[in-house]
Order: C-alpha cells, then structure tokens, then sequence
C-alpha cells in the first residue's frame, strides 16, 4: 500500500514537471504585509548568513513548478489537491519556489495536514511523479509512515500522519542529513548523504486533500531553534578546540606578533613598548617613526588637518606629492574641519578657543567597530583601510576574561602572601590534586604587575581597569587636551557658543572662503593632469554645501562635521605613511579578520552549511 | 621513604611551636607542601597532625589568619584517598569544622565549609553526621545567602547528605526550597549547577516536594519554566541532564501533567536526546532509567517515545558493549565501557520495560529490534543481579501481549532461563519472574505445555508459602492459570502438592488479591462434572466449609461472586450437588444472595440455583420439590422481572426447567 501524502525534498532537476500553473498570488490583502514582515523578520533570526541576493529562500510553493492536478491558494501557502486519485498516475507534487540555500546550516518547514481526503484508492505503479519516488528526491509518506529515497520502495521510518497532524522537514546542510518532526517530536534522521539544493515538496493523490505551508510565517511547532543553538555551540566548540597540538608556541608568537603590529600600526607606542617587553617580542619600526605616525594620527583625529598635512610634508617629504588623491582628501577635510572652527587655519583667528570641540560629544574618540556594524568586515577584507580602530587585541582581552577581578584584588593579595596560595581549595572542583594553582598564580601576578608597569605610561592604559579593553582608543582625547594645555589652548569652553561657522569669526570665515578657492584650484589642477575625478568632484560638491545651509551642523551634508568622519581619512594617510616605510598598510590582525570573513562567504558559495554558525561577528567581543 | 617522614615529621613538630608567628609560618609551609601529594598527605595524617590542627583551630586563642590555614590544610589533607576522610571523620573533624561555621568570619566560614563539603561527598562518611545536631540545618540555611561560595559548598553538601524520605523532609521543613530557589537564576554557573542538582534529589519520589515546586516562582517564572531552560541544547549537558530529572520527579509527583508541553515537547525529547550514542556512558544510563521513570505510567508518552529519534533502534546499542574495536585498539577504552556494561544493559532493558508496559505495537517494535530476544535470554542469566532484574522487567513487560507469547517466546524458550531464574533469587527479582510465568502460563500460550513438564508445580507452590503477599499472589495465580481448562493429571498434581491445609489457609489470607486467585484455582479446578464430582468427594467437606466461612466474612463482592461461581461450578457436579442441597445454611445463603441488591451477586446465586434444579436425570424431581418448599421458585419469578437482562433471563431459563 503506497502513499499519497508526503512532505518531501526534491532535487533542482525535475524533468517530470507536467505543467506550468497559473498560480495567482494574492496582494493587497493588509494582514498580507503585516505577516511578510514577520516572516521577513523570522526567517532573519533563523537564517542570519544567508545572502537572499545570491540565495533567495523558500517562502511559498511554486505556482510555476507544480502538476496540473495541485491548487494553490492562500499566498500560494496552501496547497490542495484537485485530481481524481484513481491511481498513482493521478499524484502529483509542488515544491517551492527556491532551493534551500546552504547558508542556513540548519533548515526548517513544516506542513499542517488540513484535511486527508478520503484514501479510496491506491495501485502500485513505479515511477509515479510523487515526491520520494522522483530519481534523487526524498519524502516521508503518511499512510504508512516510510521513507523513500531516490526509489519506489519505501523504509519502515515513522508514526504514520493524518489529519491534524503538523509534519516537519528539517535540513543540516552541515552534515547533509534530515529528519522528520511531528507535532513537535523529533522522529531521528531520515536521510544521510543528502545532495544540495533541494527544495520543499510536498505531493497529494487523493480528492478533498488540504495542507498548508510554514516557511517561517508562523512560529513553528518544533523548536528548531533550540536544534540550531546545540549546532552553533557545537561549531563553536570545534573552533575553540581545534587542535593545534605541538605547534602551541609557534600559535603564540603569532598571535603576539598580531598584536603588537596592531598597536604599532595604530601609533600606541608606549603600549606596543609594554607589550613587547612583556612578551619578549621585537617591534620592527622604529620608536620615532611610530611616534610620527602618532602624532599626525592625533592632529586629524582632533581635527586640526592643516597642521597634519604641514607635519606630514615635513616628516615624510615628497609623500603627499606621490598621492595627490590623499592630498585632495586631507585637503577637503581640512576645508570641512574650518567649518567646523578646529582647523588651526581658523582657530588662530578665534580668541574663543572651540577646544570643545575636540573632544567627541560623549564618546571615544574612535569609534569602536564592531563587526556587525561595520560594512567593511564584511567586504573583501584585504583592502579595506578603515576597520582598524576599536577592535581589542584578541589575547589581551582573552587573558583578562581569565581572571576577572584580578587587579582591584592585586593590593590586598599582596599585603596578605597567604591569600595566594589560598587558591588550592579555590579550584577544589577538580577534586584531587591541583599541580596548577601555582602556575595560576604566576600567570595573576605577573599579569597584574604588567598592568601596574603599564601604568608608567600615560598612553593606551585607562586607569580603571574594567575600561581597559578600549585600549587605547580614548586616551587620544586626553593626551591631546594635555598638549593643548601645553600649546596654551586649552580653556574649556562652553560647547554651545562654540558651535558657529568658523568659530563664529569673520577673518577665519574670509580665510576658508580663500581656501576654499584654493581646493577648487586644486581640483581643476587635478582634472587636467589626471583627468576627471567623480569622487573627487562629489568630495568638493559636499563639501562646499555646507555653506549653503544657516546651520551646517543640522543640515543635510551635516553628517561630514562628525568627529568621526576623521577615522577614514586617518587610517587612509596612516597606511599611506606605512607603505611609503615599506611596512604594511594594513595590520595582519586586519587582513586576518578580513580573511576570515571572506573565508565564511566562500563556505556558503561552496555549500559548506557549518558557515552558519561560523560567523565571524560570533567571535568579535 | 624514611628521609619523607622525616620532613614530615618536622612539619608536624613546627605545630607545636610556642611562638604562634611560628605556628602560622609551619601550618602554611604545610599547606604547601601536602598540595596534590597523597603520599605527604598519608604521612602527615600518621603522625598526628590531624588532631593538632583540630586543637588549634579550635582554640580560641588562635588568630583567625592560623585558624583558616588549618582548615586549609585539613580540606587538602580531605582531598587525598578515603582513608584520609575516614581518618579525619574519626578524629571527629565534623563536629569541629560545624562548630567553625558559627564564626563571623566569612573566609573562614567558606575554608569550613569547603572542607565540610570534601568530607561529605565521600561515600566513607556517613551522612547522618549532617543531621545530629538539629541547629545545624537552620544555620547552614541562614548561611545561603552569605556568598557565591557558601551556596556552592552547601548545596552540595545537601544533595550528597539527601539519601532518604526523612533527610528530604528534614531540609524541606527547613525551607530548603525558598532558600535554594534564588540560586537558579545566579551569575555562577557553578551555583546554578548545585542548586539544580540538590532540587532533583529533593524532588526525587517526594510528593510534597513537588507539589511545593511548582508553586515557586524565581524572578517572576515558574520554577517549571526555569528547569525548561535548563534543558536548552547549547548548555552543558549535566545541567540538561538534571533539569530533565526535575521535571521528570515532579511529573511523576502529579506536579505537573504528563500532557503538559514541558514534558511532552521539553522533557522527554532531552531524555532522549541522553540516550543517543554522542553521549558519555554515564549519562546514557542515567538518560534511559530517568526516561523509564518518567513514562512508565503513561501510555501516551510510551507512544512518544516509542516514535522519537529512533529510540528502539538507539537502544540496541546499549548492548554493544564492550565494543570489538574497543578491545583491540585501547585498554583504557575497554576497562571503561566494561565497567559500564552491565549498567548500559540494565538501563535499556528497563527502557524497553518501560517502553512496552502497554502498548501492543511497541512491543512488536521492540521484539523485532535485533536479536531483541536473544538479549533478553541471556540477560536473564548473567552474573549482574541488576541486569538480571531489569531483563526480567523487560521480558515481564513484553510477556503482555498475546502476540509475542505466541510467537517470540516460544521460538527463543524464554521459559527455560525463567525457570532457572526462579530457582534461586532474590524476592525482587522472584516477583517479576513469576509474574511473567503467570503469563507464560496462560491457556494459549504454547510455552505452557513445556513448563508443566519441567516440574513447575512444585515451585509454585512453595511460593505461595512466601512472607511477601506479592510472591504468594503470583504463586497462586500461576496455578490459576495452570489448572484453566487442564486435564485431571494436572489438576491433581496442583491439588496435592499444594495440599488442602495449603489452600485453605490461603483462603483465609489477609490478601484480598491472594484470596481471589486462590478461589479462582478452585474453580479451575472445579469444572467439567467428573472433576467436580472427584474433588468434592475428597474434599468437599472443607471446601464446604471454607465457602460458608467466606460467604458469612466481611468480604468485598469480587470475593462473594467468585465463591458464589464456585458454588454454582458444584452445584454443577453430579454428586456434588449433594453436599449443597444437604446443606439448609448454604441454601439460605444462596438464597439471600438472589435477593441481594448487586445484580452480579444475585445472577451468581441463580446461577447456582439453576444447576440445581437442571432436569437431566431422575433425581431432579426431589431437589425441585425441596427448593419450591424453601421458596426459591418465588424468588425466581420474581427475578424475570429483573431490570438486569442477564439475570432474567438466567431466571426464566430456571423457571423453565421446573415447567419441564
């Protein structure tokens, strides 16, 4: 006794599609749009890798790819079947309209059987075009609960389904099998060794037969979810266990090169210094040209271009001439940042001094990235110059999750020697012997010790300890205001008053009128010599428009006044210095992040499923 | 070896110091030196240092600082071997260390603590030390909410000193539940960890227990709902593991429905999940036997079960251990899936008890998993007393259905290792196998035959003389079964190897179940008229008897019934008849029991009546006459006009007999 009904999963190839349907998808209808939104926002949650330009996903059956004998109704969600179910010439099947993509790892649907129809009639015949018996299809069949696979001849598999009952189909594409739920209950793995892009079929043969479709429209019956979450601990787990065996040292002194490179990148001298004696490492630019790099980093990043530039042509001569674009784009920042009133083109007019304006309202003065925010992680990694700020150094961060609450303990545990060694019964749940505790210790004080010697430094190193894995990131602020105390400019001033064009000064505005004249100079120099520069162009339109509007701050070009704005173009000319040393533009930690992310894209293009739960923002903390 | 203990011994002498700097610097120069060295530790408790570090940590001159380092040295001196904790416990460090908990002192009170709990998970110490003294449960309470670390060390204490109803009824009254709540939802998952597993040794077959934690609520959810993201798949699996053991207790409780989507969709999934071949051994047997407990009286979630991730199938794994490869590959690997062998064994064939206990097509799933049978026989015989039990819970299951007594048991002659098993066994093990002897017993089934052959009468029967009602019950109701339908050789082999005292002290036992099956073999034994007339004629003086006593005893009506059938089966005898129309006081009584108000009783008695009058040969004439006189033919016409449809017509067919 063969069976009508089967929820199942079809091949991309299916040559045996009799007809095509006119299916009518039915718009308009508001419930309609409030239940794609919710779908669109489900099918998020549960497929969070999958790119839907490249890979759409299933949402509705097929109106093209269906047998004349199938009816569609209810966005194409229902399905029901309109043949005479006298044989199994009469069966037919729909599927949806997209494979499954492998970026989702794990997939899910699920099937309410409506109603079952009367089961009057069923003869053998081979090769009838149900799901499960198609060549490389794969179906699960309810009147007697078997599996068939690729053939006519069925495997004992589970209960048998009826009205009422709501069956799943849910796809690994991790280790390429499937298994059944239903009503909720996992019925174990029906298929092994599935091929790719399979799609959601379901096939009918008997008159009155109903099912409706769930494609993430509705929450489903069976938490797939939670199937999902043991899949990405598991990934998870793979990743942080994977064996590196005896090249544990070698591991090591990668990663530390990575983080120092990052830092020296960057220009934390004094911390990369620490680091470097902490770690018994060696730094590869010298002291005074990290320091260059430092200081034109922090004159950008405070908004004081002109003096960036000024330095830059003094320290690295003939590098702004070998990149006139570099040159166009400080020089645009800098007409941007004498709106602003902190070029010191400008500021030298103000008596005013807008030092607020330095110091980003309420926040670090780099932003900090993290992958998700971030649209250059995900783009092709090697070449993107921006994501370098903000993202702590990997190991550091690691050591210091260790022993949380280390240093604010560091004064008393060494006042008291006892309370170290205190530790054996600490970490009693290891039950017997504790060889470890005193390498525990070891590794506390000599970390709490590089923390206290860090401290030396007035870079890099917040003095609550909790803010330190901003490292270095908001230092920049006070170190500036130092200097600027020191360059006699540092009033504090109430930032409101501040907030005017130019600093609210006349010769300052004349003086950016003039150098705006100068920059258009520039540009049309630059057109005749390297002939048309759309970026360049637009750069130059934005920029001028702030002049058009009363109040640039609040106006629709007004995003370019934005403190942060000034990261691009700083890591743009950091990199260009770089290159011109002959050391790398990029820092390896970037260009491994980069690789990785890369790397996982490539997984979903080669349908390798675990890529979902592999993704790099998981690891980004 | 002399040269350790002598630096031992000089560890020790450095106690003994009058300057308590001295002291301080000795007792921590100690600690350093006993960390994870179970030979310095062994030398130290030989030389006395226990009872010197009781002293000082006692005393109470010593500064709090050398105080805690004692206790510190004596938790690591409580880590080595259990020789080191019975040492300890005998020097009475118990005693001592509760005292210490009584101190302000919070590093002080965790070093105790700490201890307390090494001393206690050791399975040398006795747990009653816990509860001698009755302040100590109230304080160890009151200390719950002094730190991450107290809740630690105490929940642990509670779930390995928590063996009995008494000790759960103990930390119960002492609000164990409202002060362990809190720590499910705690920051460590350490905390979280304990405080789950001393709820599922609270909650373990304690009704108030569970009907109390359902009632909680910890941050605004059910407690129910807190255990149900414990069972979430990316956790650890000990932490799945015990929450589903929670969930399962309080179901079995009534605490929470066994339709409720906690267990259906939550509970029992994870249980299964514990059972798949990706999990350690442990957790394996401890997934199955929690999976067992959960739906064994549940048809319904047999059914789930049965059909989730392929658990029959998975099952049969649990036999396959030792594994081939194992054995050749790794030593290691083989000692450990040995030791777990027989506990793998042991806890699927419970599962598969379980399993089965009511579903007909179960069963058939679970005989045909392979070589099902095959396991089952030779599990009966092993050497493990525990795989022994299980396997003839299993087959006890299984033996419920008609099919498979019919079929699988007969092909693989279960009977013969059933019968070897109830040779000589443990009373556990002898109530299973004899109940499924009961079954294999049966009329239909076609291992009966064979049985009555291998001299089973004689066994019954001296069960049927046990102290455990349980083993008398399935004694009885095996020779029940034996003597339906069986020819006379039988019935007078069951007859005199039990001998009528044997029976007639049966009739009058305290056990309303062993008093039915015995007046059930009597009237097994008592049909077909030649029997009946061979039986009486020895017996019916006593039989008599016994029925007059039962029919006059506070009985229930199941009893009266089934006397008065037996009755009615003499009445059916050629001479038996007799020995009751001779008898005025049982006639009386039948004819009470027609006029009695439940209908089964009263048809019984017609019944009864009716044989007797049967016309079938000449004496008849004279029994009519004496009945009519005794006013039996009122009572019948009267009972034609019975509402019971049975019962007139039983009437009416009396009735006719007289018109004949």
């Amino acid at each position: 006794d063969i069976t009508p009904l089967s929820i199942s999963l079809s091949p991309c190839i299916n040559p045996k599609m009799a007809e095509l349907g006119a299916g009518s998808l039915l718009l308009g209808d508001p419930a309609f749009n409030y239940q794609e939104a919710e779908l669109n926002e489900r099918l998020k949650r549960l497929y969070p890798a999958v790119n839907e330009d490249e890979t759409p996903l299933p949402r509705s059956w097929s109106p093209k790819d269906k047998y004349s004998y199938i009816g569609l109704s209810q966005n194409n969600l229902r399905v029901h079947y309109k043949g005479h179910g006298k044989n199994h010439k009469d069966a037919a099947s729909v599927r949806a309209t997209h494979p499954i993509p492998a970026a989702c790892g794990i997939y899910y649907f699920e099937v309410k059987i409506v109603s079952k129809g009367l089961d009057f009639l069923s003869s053998l015949l081979p090769l009838s075009p149900i799901p499960g018996w198609d060549k490389h299809s794969y179906g699960y069949h309810g009147d007697d609960g078997h599996s068939f696979c690729s053939s006519g001849t069925g495997q004992p598999y589970g209960p048998t389904f009826t009205t009422g009952d709501v069956i799943g189909c849910c796809v690994n594409l991790i280790n390429n099998t499937c298994f059944y739920t239903k009503n909720g209950i996992s019925l174990g793995v029906a298929f092994t060794d599935l091929p790719p892009n399979l799609y959601p079929t379901v096939g009918l043969q008997t008159p009155g037969e109903i099912v409706d479709a769930n494609f993430g429209q509705q929450p489903f019956v069976f938490d797939i979810e939670d199937y999902m979450s043991e899949w990405r601990a598991k990934i998870h787990g793979m990743i942080a266990r994977f064996p590196i065996g005896e090249r544990l040292g070698e591991w090591q002194a990668v990663l530390q090169n990575m983080v120092s490179t990052y830092l020296v990148h960057h220009g934390y001298c004094a911390t990369a210094t620490a680091f470097a004696r902490a770690t018994e490492t060696l730094i590869q630019e010298d002291q005074t040209s990290i320091k260059n790099r430092q200081r034109i980093q922090k004159l950008v990043l405070a908004g004081r271009v002109g003096e960036a530039i000024e330095a830059t042509q003094q320290l690295y001569p003939g590098l702004l001439e070998h990149n006139p674009n570099l040159l166009f784009m400080l020089k645009c920042r800098q007409f941007v940042e004498m709106v602003n009133g902190t070029d010191s083109e400008v500021r030298c007019f103000s008596i005013r001094s807008p030092k607020s304006q330095d110091s980003y309202p309420g926040s670090p003065s780099l932003s900090p990235r993290h992958g998700a925010t971030n649209p250059n992680l995900h783009s092709a990694g090697a070449d993107s110059p921006t994501c370098s700020n903000g993202v702590t150094p990997p190991n550091k961060n690691k050591s210091h999750n260790k022993y949380p609450g280390v240093s604010s303990a560091s004064s008393s545990s060494s006042s008291s020697p006892s309370s170290v060694n205190y530790s054996e019964s600490n970490s009693t749940d290891s039950t017997k012997s504790q060889p470890h505790s005193g390498t525990s210790n070891q590794e506390e004080t000599s970390d709490s010790e590089m923390e206290i010697e860090a401290e030396h430094y007035t870079n890099g190193v917040a003095e609550n300890p909790s803010a330190r894995i901003m490292n270095g990131t908001y230092k920049h602020q006070e170190i500036l205001q130092a200097q600027d105390i020191s360059l006699g400019n540092g009033v504090a001033e109430d930032s409101c008053a501040s907030r005017q064009l130019c600093g609210g000064n006349q010769a300052a505005t004349e003086r950016m009128i003039q150098f705006g004249r100068e920059l258009q100079g520039l540009n049309e120099q630059l057109c005749r010599e390297y002939g048309k520069n759309v970026t360049h162009k637009k750069m130059l339109q934005d920029a001028f428009s702030l002049l058009a509007y009363s109040d640039p701050w609040n106006c629709p070009v007004g995003q370019q006044l934005d403190p942060m704005q000034r990261e691009n173009i700083c890591s743009a000319l950091n990199s260009a210095i770089l290159e011109s040393q002959n050391l790398p533009k990029q820092p390896p930690l970037m260009l491994a992040l980069g690789q990785a992310t890369e790397c996982v894209q490539l997984m979903a293009r080669v349908r390798s499923g675990s890529c979902s739960f592999a993704r790099v923002d998981n690891f980004l903390h | 070896m002399q040269e350790v203990t002598a630096t031992s011994r000089h560890y020790v002498d450095r106690l003994f110091h009058p300057d308590p700097q001295k002291v301080l610097q000795g007792v921590i120069d100690m600690k350093n030196a006993v960390i994870g060295n179970n030979k310095q530790k062994a030398n130290l408790i030989v030389l006395g240092a226990v009872p010197r570090l009781l002293y000082l940590l006692q005393q109470g001159l010593s500064s709090s600082e050398l105080r805690t380092e004692c206790v510190v040295v004596l938790g690591s001196l409580a880590m080595g071997t259990e020789n080191n904790i019975k040492s300890l416990v005998d020097c009475h460090i118990i005693p001592a260390l509760l005292q210490g908990l009584v101190c302000p002192d919070l590093v002080f009170i965790e070093a105790c603590l700490r201890c307390l709990r090494t001393v206690f998970i050791s399975p040398v110490t006795p747990v009653q030390l816990l509860y001698t003294d009755p302040t100590v449960i109230p304080h160890l309470m009151s200390l719950l909410s002094r730190s991450p670390r107290t809740q630690d060390y105490i929940t642990q204490i509670f779930s390995h000193c928590c063996k009995s109803p008494e000790h759960q009824t103990v930390l119960f009254n002492h609000g164990a539940i409202q002060n362990i709540a809190p720590m499910l939802i705690s920051l460590s998952y350490k905390v979280r960890m304990q405080a789950l597993k001393c709820f599922s040794v609270l909650a373990y077959e304690n009704t108030q227990v569970s009907m109390t934690l359902v009632n909680v609520l910890v941050d605004g959810d059910l407690l129910s709902q807190v255990f149900v993201r414990m069972l979430q798949r990316n956790l650890p699996i000990e932490m799945q593991l015990t929450a589903a053991k929670c969930l399962t207790y309080m179901c079995r409780a009534g605490a929470i429905r066994t339709d409720d989507r906690c267990i259906v969709l939550k509970t029992l999934p994870c249980l299964v999940r514990m059972c798949s071949k990706e999990r350690l051994l442990e957790e394996r047997v401890e997934g199955a036997e929690t999976l067992a407990y959960l739906m064994e009286p549940d048809v319904e979630l047999q059914r789930i079960a049965s059909v989730t991730d392929h658990l029959v199938a998975m099952l049969a794994d649990y036999f396959k251990y030792p594994s081939s490869v194992s054995a050749i590959t790794d030593i290691k690997r083989l000692d450990h899936d040995l030791k777990h062998a027989h506990e793998l064994r042991q806890a699927a064939f419970k599962l598969y008890a379980s399993l089965g206990s009511n579903d007909e097509d179960i069963r058939k799933k679970i005989t045909e998993t392979e070589n099902m049978m095959d396991r089952i026989v030779s599990g009966l015989s092993e050497s493990s007393i525990k795989v022994r039990l299980a396997a003839v819970r299993c087959l006890h299951s299984l033996s419920r259905s008609v099919q498979q007594l019919r079929t699988s048991f007969h092909d693989h002659a279960v009977w013969k290792p059933l019968m070897k098993l109830l040779q000589n066994a443990p009373d556990e093990v002898l109530v299973m196998a004899s109940s499924t002897l009961c079954n294999l017993l049966l009329e239909f089934s076609p291992s009966k035959e064979p049985i009555l052959e291998s001299g089973v009468v004689e066994l019954l029967c001296s069960l049927t003389q046990s102290d455990s009602p349980a083993l008398r019950v399935n004694g009885i109701w095996a020779l029940m079964n034996m003597a339906f339908q069986a020819d006379q050789k039988v019935k007078g082999e069951i007859v005199r190897a039990l001998g009528t005292e044997q029976l007639f002290r049966l009739l009058s036992d305290p056990d309303t179940n062993v008093l039915m099956k015995t007046l059930g073999l009597l009237r097994n034994l008592l049909s077909t008229r030649p029997h009946i007339d061979q039986i009486m004629s020895s017996h019916g003086k006593q039989i008599m008897q016994a029925v007059t006593l039962i029919l006059e005893g506070e009985h229930s009506i199941e009893v009266k019934e089934q006397t008065l059938c037996i009755l009615a089966n003499i009445a059916d005898g050629n001479t038996a008849k007799e020995l009751i129309m001779t008898n005025d006081d049982i006639l009386q009584k039948i004819k009470y029991y027609m006029g009695h108000s439940n209908a089964k009783l009263q048809l019984a008695a017609t019944f009864c009546i009716s044989n007797l009058i049967w016309n079938e040969e000449g004496s008849c004439q004279e029994r009519q006459d004496k009945l009519r006189e005794l006013g039996f033919v009122d009572i019948l016409h009267k009972l034609t006009q019975a509402l019971d449809p049975n019962l007139c017509e039983r009437a009416k067919t009396a009735m006719q007999h007289y018109l004949a």
